[in-house]
């Protein structure tokens, strides 16, 4: 590290939230929590989402002001009420969302965290400091490069990066490995952890996924429902004893049934060498063939951002495709909604909310956009029968548990599960030929994640051909029976369930293998 | 250099771009402004509004004083005040800033047509010109070549901007806040804060757009003074890219339009004069329509703008 750093010299405070609350609303998102953080520990915070995670170290940083409750540092009260003073005690936050500023340079979001920044720049100074800094990090980021033109995983690296060049003590990360390979989690994680052995770092590490709290963090704090459901020594505790904490005891999530003697049919869905473009203007589908048959569950893995999102966009008639071919049954498709209906073809999309519903609308209206103007909803072709729309959608609602007050309730009064319940509802009922899904169990539940699989694994031993697309490799390996990888918009790798191995595939998401390797 | 007075169709040329100089000014300063503006993540369309209060203004004061450089300041004031009060009402939850605009626009339209009534006789002193032409004979060149000092001004100014705002605290935490609102609320800066100053400061140099109009060119107060000069200006910052250099070379190309039709006049031609007259508004719709796309979003637009959501 660069003796210039003033930070290096200073030592890891003792932080401590004590007895945080906060509510929003009618909705008590924290309730009395206690995080106590020595020099040099890496605590892992456990929760499903809505647990309370993300409100309790947004409270630390000053971003939310808790209701009671608040920071020590070194055992002294420290009242913190804007970011800015957090930052200035060493303490730093890579939130879930980034928050790097998308027109800007690396080197200038890297800059811009600093507290305060000098009113004028020395730009030269500045990137060699920052070079120098990168020389013994593992990962390496383009300081010229703009940020709207980096992909996710680099985005996390730069924040990570920034936070320990601008010399944070303590940093705080809130589902950082999402979007990264699991092969870079282990390299960002690792080296995380191996500061905090050397006590130059706390590190708090929010995340969902068991294996990275026992692969790397020390201790452990399981928040549901807003309260402290547990904590203790990883060591000392085993997965079971941490889903227990995190569920509630009694909790069991069975996994979808796969009909094991069915064998794929016909072709269903075919795309051949279809190339598009993303939102500026760059190629973000190259040249993608893939084919999809009945009673068959096409898995398709990636990093996000290599193409997937155009890729499902243009298969949803949302975008159009610069070259290529698409089939549906043999023949060609044009993804008008005639051919939809016709040909059964069915979607999932990413954020359904934004992507599939429209929010002023109401739960029952937006089950029937597929057949709102058919009869019995619809009578004389042109006049909608409010009867026959509520009656559909009450059986819909009830068939696929949705939690809603009623049919009329707006869509956007709905939790992110129902809303996804909703779709799924919508989508799976009537005739399926074609399904294609896009992370359909992004921000859900453990239960609604475990409905929604065995639902499209169900359509799948009926005969349905399924296109899903996933970030989450364990998603795929629970319902796919190929798996293919997408990374820079083409497709360079596929397998059978059967000899399906996570080191290959994460391999295949972070980089073009020669193809002897493939094999 | 020819010593006669008659140099043919040069003469054209050179009156062109002597009043591309004059009637580049204001679109300078407004377009300036809207710059900090729009790179605070809000477009004031009220501009327009501002320009003509800044006109009644400035005239106003300069007559009061007899200085035209007061007036200018006034100008300015007032600018900045039209561009809190914008500012101020879009803090309010659930505001659009564009609707906020075109009421604002309206409002300075109509109340400096009604402040100004008084104004249309009495003769206010003007600015000054700075002549750089005294070197030559000729006297279409040293028409041509008396330059107006704001236009001066305005064109150091704008490379001192944009190093401003690549280089310095401010110019990070402006961008930060036009281009990520959440970013800027992790870092702990007020975006209401700073939105309000950058708007004032559109104001300030959109005000002094509008005292040159009626300081300097054409120089007097008529209720025809602007003629959309405050809402081109939008078009030409988004066709600048938000630089504001490339503010200067926009503007510059603005004035030429607007002034090929009186030049053309000037020399007898004057045939087509209406048509001529719709140059800029003509060149306004070509822009927007070369810097729209189907495909993909403008690069370099501040992400937070509306019109960019």
């Amino acid at each position: 590290m660069t003796p210039t750093l003033a930070s290096a010299v200073t030592q890891v405070p003792l932080v401590e939230a004590v007895g945080m609350s906060k509510r929003f609303g009618s909705l008590l998102a924290l309730d009395d929590v206690s995080l106590r953080l020595p020099a040099g520990s890496f605590h892992a915070l456990l929760g499903e989402n809505g647990a309370g995670k993300s409100t309790l170290v947004k409270c630390m940083m000053g971003y939310h002001r808790p209701d009671r409750g608040h920071l020590s540092l070194d055992g002294v009260r420290r009242d913190i009420h804007n970011p800015r003073q957090a930052l200035d005690a060493g303490i730093g936050l890579v939130y879930q969302h980034f928050t790097l500023v998308p027109n800007m340079t690396a080197a200038e979001n890297i800059v811009l965290g600093r507290s305060p920044i000098a009113r004028v720049i020395d730009w030269a100074a500045e990137r060699a400091q920052i070079e120098a800094f990168q020389r013994d990090m593992p990962f390496h980021v383009d300081l010229g490069a703009r940020i709207s033109g980096l992909a996710a995983g680099e985005k996390q690296k730069l924040e990570i990066l920034k936070q320990l060049y601008l010399g944070r003590r303590v940093l705080i990360l809130d589902e950082p490995t999402s979007v990264l390979t699991p092969a870079e989690a282990d390299q960002v994680l690792g080296l995380l952890r191996d500061m905090t052995r050397e006590r130059t770092l706390s590190v708090v590490l929010i995340t969902h996924k068991f294996r990275e709290v026992i692969a790397f963090a020390r201790e452990v704090t399981v928040l549901r429902a807003g309260r402290a459901a547990g904590s203790g020594s990883v060591g000392e505790l085993k997965q079971a004893d941490l889903a227990a904490m995190m569920f509630g005891s009694g909790a069991v999530f069975a996994s979808a049934a796969r009909d094991k003697a069915s064998t794929p049919g016909d072709i269903r869905l075919e795309v051949t060498a279809m190339t598009a473009l993303n939102d500026k203007g760059v190629v973000a589908c190259d040249e993608v063939s893939l084919a999809v048959r009945s009673g068959e569950i096409l898995g398709i893995a990636g990093v996000a951002g290599n193409g997937q999102r155009e890729l499902v966009e243009v298969l949803a008639g949302q975008r159009e495709a610069q070259a290529g071919e698409l089939r549906v049954m043999g023949e060609r498709y044009d993804r008008s909604r005639k051919q939809m209906r016709v040909r059964g073809v069915h979607l999932l999309t990413e954020e359904p909310l934004d992507n599939g519903c429209v929010r002023g609308m109401s739960v029952a209206e937006n089950l029937s956009f597929r057949n709102f103007d058919e009869p019995p909803q619809t009578v004389f072709g042109c006049f909608l029968r409010g009867s026959a729309l509520r009656r559909h959608a009450a059986a819909l609602i009830k068939r696929y548990g949705i939690r809603t007050a009623s049919p009329d309730s707006r869509i956007d009064t709905l939790s992110g599960g129902n809303v996804q319940r909703t779709v799924l509802a919508r989508e799976l009922s009537g005739a399926v030929s074609v399904l294609i899904a896009q992370n359909p169990c992004v921000g859900l539940d453990f239960a609604a994640t475990s409905e929604i699989r065995a639902q499209m694994m169900a359509a799948r031993n009926a005969g349905s051909a399924i296109l899903l697309f996933s970030e989450d490799l364990d998603e795929l390996l629970e319902l796919a029976d190929r798996i293919g990888v997408m990374f820079e918009g083409a497709i360079v790798y596929e397998t059978p369930r059967a000899t399906a191995d996570v080191q290959t595939i994460g391999l295949h998401m972070a980089s073009r293998q020669p193809a002897q390797e493939a094999a | 250099m020819n010593t006669g007075t008659d140099i043919g169709g040069w003469s054209v040329v050179i009156a062109v771009l002597g009043a591309a100089l004059r009637v580049s000014t204001p679109y300078l300063f407004v377009s300036l402004g809207e710059t900090i503006t729009e790179l605070s993540g809000r477009i004031n369309l009220g501009l327009e509004g501002t320009l003509i209060m800044g006109a009644v203004s400035g005239y106003a004061i300069s007559y009061a004083t007899g200085s035209p450089w007061l007036g200018v300041l006034g100008a300015g004031a007032t600018g900045a005040a039209f561009g809190l009060l914008h500012a101020g009402l879009c803090s309010l939850p659930r505001v659009n800033d564009i609707a906020v605009g075109v009421a604002l626009f309206i409002l300075g339209t109509g109340l400096g047509i009604y402040l100004g009534k008084p104004l249309i006789h009495p003769v206010a002193p003007r600015l000054p010109d700075i002549h750089f032409g005294a070197w030559s004979n000729l006297p279409s060149l040293r028409a041509a070549l008396d330059i107006n000092a704001l236009f001066i001004i305005g064109v150091v100014l704008a490379p001192i901007m944009l190093w401003m705002l690549r280089n310095t605290r401010w110019g990070l935490i402006l961008r930060t806040v036009g281009d990520s609102a959440d970013a800027a609320r992790a870092l702990g800066y007020s975006i209401n804060g700073v939105r309000a100053i950058a708007t004032a400061l559109g104001g300030f140099f959109a005000g002094i757009g509008g005292a040159f109009l009626s300081l300097y060119y054409p120089g007097s107060w008529t209720e025809g003074l602007s003629s959309g000069q405050g809402l081109m200006a939008v078009t030409l910052v988004i066709f600048a890219r938000w630089n504001p250099v490339n503010c200067v070379y926009a503007a510059l190309l603005f004035g030429g339009a607007t002034a090929v039709g009186p030049a053309l006049q000037a020399i007898g031609y004057g045939g087509d004069y209406y048509l001529f007259g719709a140059a800029p508004y003509v060149l306004t719709l070509i822009l927007l329509i070369r810097s729209s796309s189907t495909r993909h979003r403008m690069f370099g637009a501040p992400s937070e703008l509306t019109f960019n959501k």
